[in-house]
């Protein structure tokens, strides 16, 4: 199979909207068929990856423990505009798993790089 | 009269559309709203900067939801479900600015 580079842009916060966990949902899809999976997270898409979610008081599913797992699918590629963490008074150090942190314009040139960007 | 806000401060307008309009009250932030009272985020400058018009108030499960309980902003008080449906008898009114 050929093996294209995906990128999945995150940026919406989670359980407010769907987005979030629809989008894991595909980046394990992905991930699955072996493809190329890199994760960006941007504006409110940087709050899925704030440590600590503990979502029985609203009874939905939390997946903050999906977004650890994502190593054991060989998605380890996750980037972080610093930008949005600084506008959210948040830092690499309030993320659950280990990101690059990097600038919006570093983010685009990612972007450029892939065969398929999908949005969340 | 209880304004309601659901929205992220940084993704709709709907916090700002309150501070705009309402000139007193008790804003409640609720759902992706809570981010608003987190410590350092730009939220927290925008509710500084209405003075004190408002009384303040974030519901504790969607805070705790988000794992942002333990940074919330000075002047909030986080509220459970059953202080929800309290601020909503006590006030004549009830704004949810979708």
């Amino acid at each position: 199979m050929t093996i294209k580079k995906f990128m999945f842009v995150n940026r919406k916060a989670p359980y407010g909207t769907v987005y979030a966990l629809e989008s894991l949902e595909v980046v394990l899809i992905a991930a699955a068929f072996e493809q190329d999976v890199s994760l960006a997270f941007m504006d409110d898409g940087v709050y899925q990856l704030k440590k600590g979610h503990q979502t029985k008081g609203i009874e939905m599913k939390g997946f903050e423990k999906t977004y650890g797992a994502l190593e054991d699918y060989d998605v380890t590629k996750l980037y972080v505009d610093s930008d949005s963490l600084a506008a959210r008074g948040l830092t690499a150090d309030d993320l659950c798993v280990p990101v690059e942190v990097m600038s919006r314009a570093e983010l685009g040139k990612m972007m450029e790089d892939q065969d398929v960007v999908l949005s969340f | 009269m209880l304004h309601i806000v659901n929205k992220s401060p940084l993704d709709r307008p709907s916090l700002d559309a309150v501070l705009q309009t309402a000139e007193a009250g008790a804003i409640l932030l609720i759902e992706d709203g809570v981010y608003a009272a987190t410590k350092g985020s730009a939220g927290e400058a925008k509710l500084k900067s209405a003075g004190g018009k408002f009384k303040l108030y974030a519901l504790a499960p969607d805070l705790e939801a988000r794992g942002v309980a333990d940074r919330v902003m000075d002047g909030v008080t986080a509220v459970d479900y059953a202080g929800f449906v309290d601020l909503v008898a006590e006030h004549k009114a009830s704004q949810s600015w979708l």
